[in-house]
C-alpha cells in the first residue's frame, strides 16, 4: 500500500510547544472526568433504593440485548473518528469525510435509541420521581446522552465545513480535538454499560 | 489509504506519534471482542464473586485502549497525560469519599 504524505503541522508558539486549544480540550476532560464521578457515584449509593416501586429495578427494566447493540454502535464510533483523523491527518479530505459523517450517524443511532430506551421506561412507569434509583439512572444516561448530541452536533459542523472547503487550516488538530470529546464521550459509556447495565443486582 | 505513522515534533522535544490505520482497526477489532466477553459474562451461570471482578477488569481493559491509542496518551505530551489522570484520580477519589461516608 503506498504510503501518502502527511500534511504538515504547524509548531505552536506556547510556552510548552503545544497547542491551547489541545491543551483546553484535555483540561475539559478532565474536569468532566469528575462530573461523571460524581454521577456514578450517586447511582451506585441509590441502585438499590427503590422507594414505594421495588418492581422497578435494575434486574426488571433493563434491556440488555438493545444497550448491548447500542454500546457495539458507539464503542465503533470511536473506530470512526480517529479513520477521519487519519484521512485528515494524510490530506485525504474525502476519508476524513466518509469518516466523520458516518460517525456522527453512529452517534445519533446510539441517541436515537436511548431514547427509545427511555420511552418505553416511561411506558413501563419507569419516571424520573418514581426513586432515588430511577433518578439517577436518568440523570447519568441523560447527561451522557446530551453529551453524546454535542459531539454529534460538532462532528456535523466539522463535516459540513469540509465540504463547504472551509476546513483547510489547522484541519487535523480540530478533527483531533474533536475526536478527544468524543473518546472521552466513548469510554464513560464504557463505565457507565458495565456498572449500570452488567453488573447484577444484589 | 496509508499505514504509515504520523510523527509530528513538538517544541517541548516530545515526539506526537500516531498509530497507523491497521492499528487503530486492530483496537477496534479487541474493543469489540471484550464488550462480546462482557456481554456474554452476563448471561453465563457465572457467580457474582467471579463476574464483577472480571467484568470490572474487561472494563478497565477497553477504558485504557481507547485512552491510549484512540486518544493518543501513549504518544502524546505527558502534560496531557497529567491533566487526565490527575481528574481520573480526583474522580476515583470523590467517588470512595462519598461511598464511605454515606455507607457508614
Amino acid at each position: 500500500m503506498a504510503s501518502e504524505p502527511a500534511a504538515p503541522t504547524p509548531q505552536h508558539e506556547t510556552t510548552l510547544g503545544l497547542s491551547n486549544e489541545k491543551m483546553g480540550m484535555w483540561a475539559m476532560i478532565g474536569s468532566e472526568c469528575l462530573f461523571f464521578g460524581a454521577l456514578i457515584a450517586a447511582y451506585l449509593i441509590y441502585v438499590n433504593a427503590f422507594g414505594d416501586a421495588p418492581e422497578i429495578n435494575p434486574s426488571t427494566i433493563y434491556d440488555i440485548p438493545f444497550t448491548s447493540v447500542s454500546t457495539f454502535i458507539l464503542l465503533m464510533s470511536s473506530l470512526g473518528v480517529v479513520l477521519a483523523l487519519s484521512g485528515a491527518q494524510q490530506g485525504d479530505d474525502r476519508r476524513m469525510r466518509t469518516w466523520l459523517l458516518a460517525t456522527a450517524l453512529m452517534g445519533a443511532t446510539f441517541l436515537s435509541g436511548q431514547i427509545y430506551e427511555f420511552t418505553v421506561f416511561m411506558e413501563e412507569g419507569m419516571r424520573m420521581s418514581t426513586s432515588p434509583f430511577t433518578t439517577s439512572f436518568y440523570v447519568l444516561t441523560g447527561f451522557h446522552g446530551v453529551h453524546v448530541g454535542v459531539g454529534v452536533l460538532m462532528l456535523l459542523t466539522l463535516w459540513g465545513r469540509s465540504l463547504a472547503g472551509k476546513l483547510e487550516r489547522r484541519k487535523s488538530e480540530i478533527v483531533e480535538n474533536v475526536g478527544l470529546y468524543w473518546h472521552f464521550v466513548d469510554i464513560v459509556w464504557i463505565i457507565i454499560f458495565t456498572v449500570v447495565y452488567l453488573i447484577p443486582a444484589e | 489509504m496509508a499505514d504509515t505513522e504520523t510523527k509530528e515534533p513538538h517544541a517541548s522535544g516530545e515526539e506526537h506519534h500516531h498509530p497507523g490505520v491497521k492499528e487503530y482497526v486492530e483496537i477496534g477489532v479487541i474493543l469489540a471482542v471484550l464488550t462480546a466477553i462482557e456481554v456474554g459474562l452476563y448471561y453465563a451461570d457465572v457467580p457474582r464473586q467471579v463476574a464483577v471482578p472480571a467484568l470490572l477488569a474487561l472494563t478497565a481493559a477497553k477504558f485504557v485502549l481507547v485512552v491510549l491509542w484512540f486518544m493518543h496518551l501513549r504518544f502524546d505530551s505527558r502534560w496531557f497525560r497529567r491533566l487526565f489522570w490527575t481528574g481520573v484520580i480526583a474522580a476515583s477519589l470523590l467517588f470512595f469519599v462519598t461511598t464511605i461516608l454515606l455507607t457508614f
